[in-house]
């Protein structure tokens, strides 16, 4: 009897753990596959189908450490624009990258493209991160 | 008997694989010429070729077509703050100038249709900022007018700004040869079509004619 209770109770914890699990997944997934198509049409042209950047002219987005330090600015760059030099894998950068008019959604779906591709893995950057983060922007 | 009929097959098949393979296409409107030679009358075709021009390049000397004379070039158009196809025609464009980097009688010459905004200088750290180096890729800069029009010359069409406020271009690669004739246009924004200039550079440059020409 006891033995049924703890195993059932063990069974429900599985199902709810691997559920919730889940849920975090799906939701990566439906914004890493949205913003894998918004990558293509917005970014894609300068940044490069692997994200390799072009020479001096046009940053790499394969620096996982400048990614993970801007995590909560990354969002503003794609709503503002970014201008001034930036150092990505130890090299300057100074180009202009002109500000797009992606709405919220899509700035998280293609965030959470780029900090999951090309090497980067930093999770899911949802809407409500993007949204707090925008609310920051200089 | 049968080894013999295999061989000539065999050899008649090679052929014909080196006979598409030796020689490309020579484009753009041609014409018959009458001309007489030893007193009787052949008619030639006379074809299509890039007209001179004068250009600036990216170190602020002066580009004439006797810059590029004795030399097969491929070229196209950009501007410097183009977000569109540019990046992408010049990611590619890089694989070229790395393949004949080495040669001196290949250039590439990309000519700016902003060159208001596109000065020596902006063209010159442009390439730097490309890891460009010596005379195998030039930038040139031009009034609008000399590369509109030069810019017919290679069948491509450009246009001043569309009400979205940005400029259209083909994104055309186009090889010329020594006789400053057309031998090929490519997409320049497909890395296929670019490997297969890269590929027919190599034929032409083989093709007798123009490896005997000056």
């Amino acid at each position: 009897m006891k033995l049924k209770l703890i195993s059932g109770i063990l069974f429900l914890l599985t199902v709810l753990i691997v559920s919730c699990q889940n849920d975090g997944q799906i939701e990566f997934y439906r914004y890493y596959s949205g913003g894998s198509a918004i990558y293509q049409a917005r970014c894609q042209n300068c940044h490069g189908a692997k994200g390799e950047g072009l020479q001096q002219l046009i940053p790499p987005l394969t620096d996982s450490t400048y990614l993970k330090t801007n995590k909560n600015t990354l969002a503003c760059f794609l709503k503002n624009g970014l201008k001034g030099e930036i150092r990505i894998h130890n090299k300057a950068f100074d180009g202009e990258m002109p500000a797009d008019s992606l709405a919220p959604i899509e700035i998280a779906k293609v965030l959470t493209y780029v900090t999951n591709s090309f090497g980067n893995k930093l999770g899911t950057i949802n809407l409500q991160q993007v949204q707090a983060d925008l609310i920051k922007c200089r | 008997m049968r080894k013999l009929i295999l061989g000539i097959i065999v050899l008649s098949v090679l052929n014909a694989c080196n006979n598409k393979q030796n020689k490309l296409p020579i484009l753009g409107n041609r014409q018959p010429v009458t001309k007489t030679v030893d007193g009787k009358t052949v008619v030639d075709t006379a074809y299509a070729t890039i007209p001179d021009f004068k250009f600036v390049n990216q170190y602020g000397d002066t580009i004439t077509q006797k810059n590029l004379n004795g030399k097969i070039y491929v070229a196209d158009f950009f501007f410097t703050t183009c977000p569109s196809i540019c990046p992408v025609m010049h990611r590619n464009m890089l694989n070229v100038y790395k393949e004949f980097k080495a040669d001196d009688n290949f250039r590439i010459i990309s000519h700016t249709i902003d060159p208001k905004y596109d000065t020596v200088q902006v063209l010159k750290r442009y390439a730097d900022k490309m890891g460009l180096s010596g005379n195998s890729w030039w930038l040139l800069h031009g009034d609008k007018g000399s590369t509109y029009t030069i810019a017919k010359s290679y069948l491509q069409t450009v246009q001043e700004k569309n009400p979205a406020g940005q400029f259209i271009h083909d994104g055309f690669f186009i090889l010329i040869d020594k006789q400053k004739r057309i031998r090929g246009t490519y997409e320049g924004t497909d890395p296929k079509e670019v490997d297969k200039l890269i590929a027919d550079i190599k034929i032409l440059r083989a093709e007798p004619e123009q490896a005997l020409a000056k």
